[in-house]
């Protein structure tokens, strides 16, 4: 978290260790989801336990994405929200202020 | 005279639930960007008193969510009229509609507490469902320019959130 938060660290390190590889760690994926005129796009994605999904709100208006039981993400107008996926299952999600906006996640184990 | 009283009437018929598409004329785009607009406004202004009024949590984050997104597309509207080189004009729907809320705003500002909510919050979800009503029968079919008609229908949308939005806060507070 640290090191995406500060993008000179990694090069820093990089430098100390002496080689230019950065090492991620391998299978976790971010998936994004577009937000554009009030629709998740696309409204039905399957992620893996450790994946991210990153919504990226193209509104000029705020949205979140609120589970069903109470997980939210706040998705600012112009900007974007991340969720790390911990569990596996099947969620339904809508936006809170515009309930009409619909999506869904289902998580592998 | 005819012609204007029409439009009047459509107004109120729009605001008390009937069907705007009876209307025999339809507006051009200046108009129909005026109408658009000024509903924006009645709902933010709406959205001030219950701000100022309201103690309850969950009402005062909807109105705020209602200044947020209706100021929002307002100026998506006014940026948009600008580059069109249009000029929003004033007429007997727009009118209307601002006299029937100014008389809805005095009604709710006679009132406190939960009485308030309830009205308000009601108010909201009835004046969206008109509000949406107009745009599908009448605004979005009337617009001649594409982009004019693109953000009445981004409206249409984000206006049915709204409507939906606010049923819900209504189902909490009954």
């Amino acid at each position: 978290m640290n090191a995406a938060a500060n993008p000179l660290r990694p090069a820093f390190l990089a430098l100390l260790l002496g080689t230019a590889t950065i090492v991620v760690p391998a299978q976790a994926e971010t998936i994004e989801v577009t937000i554009d005129r009030l629709v998740y796009a696309p409204a039905e994605i399957e992620a893996k336990v450790g994946d991210e999904i990153e919504w990226i709100n193209k509104d000029a208006l705020v949205h979140t994405a609120t589970m069903k039981g109470g997980t939210e993400v706040l998705v600012p107008a112009k900007k974007s929200g991340r969720l790390l996926m911990r569990e596996p299952g099947s969620f339904d999600y809508i936006c809170r202020y515009h309930p009409n906006m619909e999506g869904h996640i289902t998580v592998r184990p | 005279m005819t012609v204007r009283l029409t439009t009047a009437a459509a107004a109120f018929a729009l605001l008390l639930g009937g069907n705007w598409a009876l209307a025999a004329d339809k507006p051009t785009d200046p108009q129909i960007a005026h109408i658009a607009y000024t509903a924006g406004v009645i709902d933010v202004e709406a959205a001030k008193l219950a701000i100022a009024t309201s103690k309850n949590k969950t009402v005062v984050e909807f109105a705020e969510s209602m200044v947020r997104d209706h100021e929002s597309v307002n100026k998506q509207a006014l940026d948009l009229v600008k580059k069109l080189n249009v000029t929003p004009e004033d007429n007997d729907t727009s009118k209307a509609l601002s006299q029937a809320a100014e008389s809805k705003r005095s009604e709710l500002a006679k009132l406190t507490g939960a009485d308030f909510d309830k009205a308000y919050v009601e108010n909201e979800a009835a004046y969206h469902k008109q509000v949406n009503g107009a745009l599908e029968t009448l605004l979005i079919p009337s617009a001649q320019n594409a982009e004019l008609k693109s953000l009445l229908e981004t409206g249409l949308k984000l206006f049915q959130g709204h409507q939906q939005h606010a049923e819900h806060v209504a189902t909490e507070l009954r």
